[in-house]
């Protein structure tokens, strides 16, 4: 099957397949090789989407990563939107319409794969363009381990977009052979298709690999179809080519007009021809080749456009040969066409006045006003960027210690300059890692005459009047234009970067590769400053779009945060529990029973709890094991209270507190040993309070003969909780003493539970009667099943952290980090005693006697009791003095931190910190809640059994 | 993602470390000696230079050992590591390197 604008002999797609693939509802053919975008041209598509602000019709500007006009977006296989043609590799069954600015993200689930893999090297070369490959081979045969990655699907970079030749053979057959030889060696590892995105420090480059997105529907669904590189590399050159800059002119979007260097790309990499009659509007040498290449291959060029008044003999003569007539001293001023370029219009442009226009019809408008080095991510490492006049454009300054630019990337625009400054570019990065680079022996092009200068042109006066710049497109893809531009420095923006975010020129998937440089041109010239003074906008990663799909990797659904369960979990789950997530744990909630609500479970639990018996799974508690000689000083140094006067046996609650005198973290200490001592922290802080201990004893007291442990999961800790505890335990630890008076209140014994060694501590954190039961976590479902059997004549009941927090809150026991803000003390808590008054010093105390400790409007902890028993207030809500809610500000005295229904008190309560809260206890306070204020009763903290009494049963 | 070398386990990537803020700031000898300013200034004040800085990290994710670094705080580039006990590095820093004795902080 042929298409009407495939050139003969031309280009590198695979004639002999067929691919099949629809264009906004209508069926064509391409072939392996083509991009979505050649695969158009070849079907004389020119017009591809509608502009996303004025709704112009536009069409295929470039033939790479800079297109800033040809979106679409992928229906089938895989809904995918925000792709730009050129960068779409055709498959067969592929579906694609075209896009107004703005995809539509898929509302089907992304089935596919995505991977990452770390890499590490000497030297990481991006793109394998002639100098990308020079300092590849230079580097790879020293020995060096090297990477190349290269965007496009095979090496070559400009060389398959153009007809030079290399020791008198197509460039290919070089490509060829030195892509064989790096095969051949095993440190060197080149990746096709991946796109390196952005560069971070010490060396780190992310790349995209796509693996399987040119295979369609055939890719195998084992293999991920993108992946990220996270590349560490000890030295990086970017050879990453150069970007063709347009000139802006009126009605310079239409499809139709096109990059020069890029209708040569489609000619020679992809066989194209973009139009049957050409225009070609240029400021420099680099059109001709493209204007010469393209009338070989039957293209008709109406004229060449140069703005130059001195036109180089060698291209006159060239285009002599063909009967291509050179109007030198001219411009291209607009354009006529609706949905394709239908004709040029083109006047002498001589020092700055523009003479008679005359139109020249054409179907294809080739513009070219100079290359613009692909500084973006040699700009992301920080390197600097040095405005070349001559060839109007930014290229690196100094290389980086680590980070160098090569070939055009680095300013360079001959093929024999690119490959001597890819070996240069090897050298000078081994040499900084201490290595030698290897001569090479150069492929030798076909000479050219000395290059003439670019007349550095950023935009064509407007002929029509009073229409200065509206037509002038800069950035096509927002839709931005020279008068947008004017109107930012009308409004006094003096710098590019202000330009930018008010014009949202550069802002687009492209990242204005095709409009920035020329934005700092044009703002320079309203300004009347030196583009080199102005600068042009910072490029920051990353450079292409990357879906967040890839960025994820592996890291979503389950994988996407690790999680931690208990030895127990799976009995948790067997019974229906619903889980809460803590840190990274997952704690049960509650268990619900059929037809139950979770406030009915709760109460249910409570009841249970308090009325007969109740465990926990407690596992995820902290554990930090301390041992030493020192062990008791390093604790009396961190706790408020006094922990090296503790006997071995006993067990006491401690709180830690900062610098700064506020509640850090609280707990039990057991002393298992003279030397040894087993504290407990909140679950979620164990790992911030391990570091802070080590903290003091590493920077502070690095004499004291301590070791810090972290034992969380070594042990399974099950609260066995309720008046009938005792009772339970008693059946299933034989050798124990169960007795009140043998196993007393904040005492712990080693015993054997269920035939399993255990320690038993006499603990409460709900303040019935109950025991701590800890067992190694191997043996942890053993026990706990055996507890379950034999608590069930006393209706054992499990509960999980809802329960838990009710039963807590009934008796005022704090939740640092929930009831506490880093802003609370131990004395706000009403725990001053738990301060202890002997200790000469600890972490803290020297604060609790500033000024702002001693303050007597400080928030204290209090209990509240909303006046309608059935109101629950949310935690977090405000509480205020008046039932009126004053003009803002309103003043807050505080706010709840905790609320729950007691089953206990048969009502609603809530604990809250707030501004003189002892001092308020008994008066009414207000929370304001859904446009009304509710009114409740301060009272003590503590709301349920305030002498103790039900602690021993 | 900078690189930090750990003088334990060699050179790993910063989310392994956690920042532990000034160095050379000795808990006072006598915090009751201090008036509630100079006890402020030790709590709750640090310095913010731009430039070499000296301060402290843990090397949280792997061995946990605490250890000093002087970093460029205009870089962020890690000049050299050195150990919790051992004076600041003269040779990279451009304030004078007097250690600062225990205490004296607070009233500085």
């Amino acid at each position: 099957m042929n298409t009407p604008f495939r050139a003969p002999g031309h280009g590198h797609v695979d004639r002999d397949t067929t691919l099949s693939f629809t264009f906004d509802g209508t069926a064509y053919t391409g072939h392996p090789g083509d991009t979505l975008a050649s695969a158009l041209l070849a079907n004389g598509v020119h017009h591809v989407a509608d502009s996303i602000k004025h709704g112009r019709p536009r069409g295929v500007l470039a033939a790479g990563a800079e297109e800033p006009n040809a979106l679409v977006q992928i229906e089938a296989p895989f809904p995918e939107p925000m792709l730009t043609a050129t960068t779409v590799e055709l498959y067969d069954g592929l579906v694609a319409r075209g896009l107004s600015g703005q995809g539509r993200l898929s509302s089907e689930p992304d089935t596919a794969r995505y991977d990452t893999m770390h890499a590490h090297c000497d030297l990481l070369v991006v793109g394998a363009g002639p100098a990308g490959l020079a300092t590849t081979l230079a580097a790879a045969r020293s020995g060096a381990r090297v990477i190349l990655v290269d965007e496009l699907p095979q090496p070559g970079g400009s060389l398959l977009g153009s007809q030079e030749l290399l020791e008198g053979a197509p460039a290919k057959a070089w490509v060829d052979e030195v892509v064989a030889e790096l095969d051949g060696l095993a440190d060197v590892r080149i990746l096709q298709r991946t796109t390196a995105f952005g560069h971070y420090d010490d060396g780190l480059v992310l790349a995209l690999e796509k693996r399987t997105d040119h295979l369609g529907a055939a890719a195998p669904p084992h293999v991920s179809r993108q992946r990220i590189w996270r590349i560490r590399a000890r030295q990086v050159v970017y050879a990453t080519g150069a970007y063709e800059r347009p000139v802006a002119f009126d009605d310079n979007d239409r499809p139709g007009i096109m990059l020069a260097g890029s209708a040569r790309t489609y000619l020679n990499r992809f066989g194209v021809l973009p139009g049957e009659q050409a225009v070609v509007f240029t400021t420099n040498d680099s059109a001709y080749p493209a204007a010469l290449e393209l009338a070989d291959a039957g293209v008709r060029i109406a004229a060449v456009i140069d703005a130059r008044e001195e036109v180089p003999e060698h291209w006159r003569t060239a285009c002599d040969e063909r009967g291509i007539g050179i109007r030198a001293g001219h411009v291209v001023t607009g354009t006529s066409g609706i949905e394709r370029v239908t004709r040029a219009h083109v006047a002498p442009f001589g020092h700055g006045d523009l003479g008679e226009r005359q139109g020249i019809d054409c179907d294809l408008l080739l513009v070219s006003g100079g290359w613009n080095p692909a500084v973006a991510l040699f700009s992301q490492a920080r390197g600097t960027l040095r405005y070349d006049a001559g060839i109007g454009a930014f290229v690196p300054g100094e290389a980086l210690r680590t980070v160098r630019a090569a070939g055009s990337a680095d300013g360079t625009f001959t093929l024999s300059g690119c490959l001597a400054d890819g070996v240069d570019a090897a050298w000078q990065a081994l040499s900084a890692i201490s290595r030698t680079g290897q001569m090479i022996a150069l492929p030798t092009p076909a000479p050219l005459p000395e290059a003439a200068p670019t007349r550095v042109l950023w935009r064509v006066p407007s002929p029509q009047e009073g229409l200065d710049g509206v037509l002038q497109f800069v950035d096509l893809q927002r839709d931005a234009t020279v008068s947008d531009v004017l109107r930012a420095t009308g409004a006094g923006l003096r710098s590019v970067e202000h330009v930018k975010r008010y014009t949202t020129i550069g802002t687009a998937h492209d990242q204005g590769r095709t409009s920035g440089v020329m934005t700092s041109g044009i703002v320079a010239e309203a300004l009347g400053v030196d583009v080199a003074d102005l600068g042009t906008m910072r490029l920051r990663p990353p450079a292409v779009p990357v879906a967040f799909a890839a960025l994820a990797g592996r890291n979503r659904g389950e994988l996407f945060d690790p999680v931690r369960v208990t030895a127990l979990h799976p009995w948790h789950v067997e019974q229906g529990a619903l889980f809460e997530d803590v840190g990274q744990w997952k704690r049960p909630w509650y268990y619900p029973r059929p037809g139950e609500t979770m406030d009915e479970s709760v109460l249910r639990e409570c009841r249970a709890a308090r009325t007969g018996v109740a465990m926990m799974d407690g596992s995820t508690l902290g554990k930090i094991n301390v041992q030493g000689p020192d062990a008791g000083v390093l604790l009396d140094r961190l706790y408020t209270n006094l922990m090296s006067t503790l006997k071995v046996g006993r067990v006491r609650y401690g709180v830690m507190c900062g610098v700064d005198g506020m509640a850090i973290d609280d707990g039990t200490v057991i002393r298992v040993a003279e030397q040894e001592f087993l504290l407990t922290t909140t679950t979620g802080n164990a790992a911030k309070i391990l570091e802070w201990m080590e903290e003091w004893l590493q920077t502070e007291w690095p004499d004291l003969r301590v070791h810090l442990t972290s034992v969380t999961e070594h042990w399974v800790t099950i609260p066995l909780v309720g008046p009938r505890s005792r009772d339970v335990l008693a059946l299933v630890a034989p050798d124990l003493d169960v007795d009140n008076d043998a196993f007393p209140f904040m005492s712990w014994k080693d015993t054997t539970v269920a035939g399993v060694a255990a320690r038993v501590c006499r603990i409460s954190f709900s303040g019935e009667l109950a025991y701590e039961i800890n067992v190694p976590a191997w043996y942890g479902i053993t026990v706990w099943k055996a507890l379950y059997t034999a608590g069930s004549e006393f209706g054992l009941t499990t509960y999980g952290t809802e329960t838990m927090h009710v039963l807590r809150a009934e008796k005022a026991y704090p939740i640092i980090g929930q009831d506490t803000d880093g802003t609370i003390t131990p004395q706000d808590l009403g725990m001053s005693w738990v301060v202890s008054k002997k200790k000469p010093d600890f972490v803290g105390k020297r604060s609790f006697t500033r000024a702002e400790n001693q303050r007597d409007d400080r928030k204290q902890l209090v209990g509240l009791l909303p006046v309608d028993e059935r109101v629950l207030l949310p935690e977090g809500a405000q509480i205020i003095a008046t039932s009126d809610i004053p003009a803002p500000p309103v003043p807050m005295l505080g706010h709840v931190t905790s609320s729950y229904r007691s089953d206990a008190l048969q009502r609603t309560f809530a604990l809250a910190l707030v501004r003189s809260g002892t001092r308020r206890i008994g008066e009414t306070l207000y929370v304001p809640l859904d446009g009304r204020t509710v009114p409740v009763t301060v009272t003590d903290p503590v709301l349920f059994d305030k002498e103790g009494a039900r602690r021993d049963g | 993602m900078q690189l930090i070398a750990c003088p334990w386990c060699g050179e790993r990537e910063e989310i392994e470390f956690h920042y532990g803020g000034e160095a050379h700031i000795a808990y006072p000898e006598d915090p009751y000696a201090l008036d509630d300013e100079q006890w402020a200034q030790y709590v709750f004040f640090r310095d913010n230079p731009k430039g070499p800085f000296a301060e402290r990290w843990v090397h949280s994710a792997g061995c946990r050992r605490w250890f000093n670094a002087l970093r460029d705080t205009v870089t962020h580039e890690f000049l050299t590591v050195y150990g919790i006990g051992a004076e600041r590095p003269s040779h990279t820093s451009t304030a004078p390197a007097a250690p600062r004795a225990k205490g004296q902080e607070a009233s500085r």
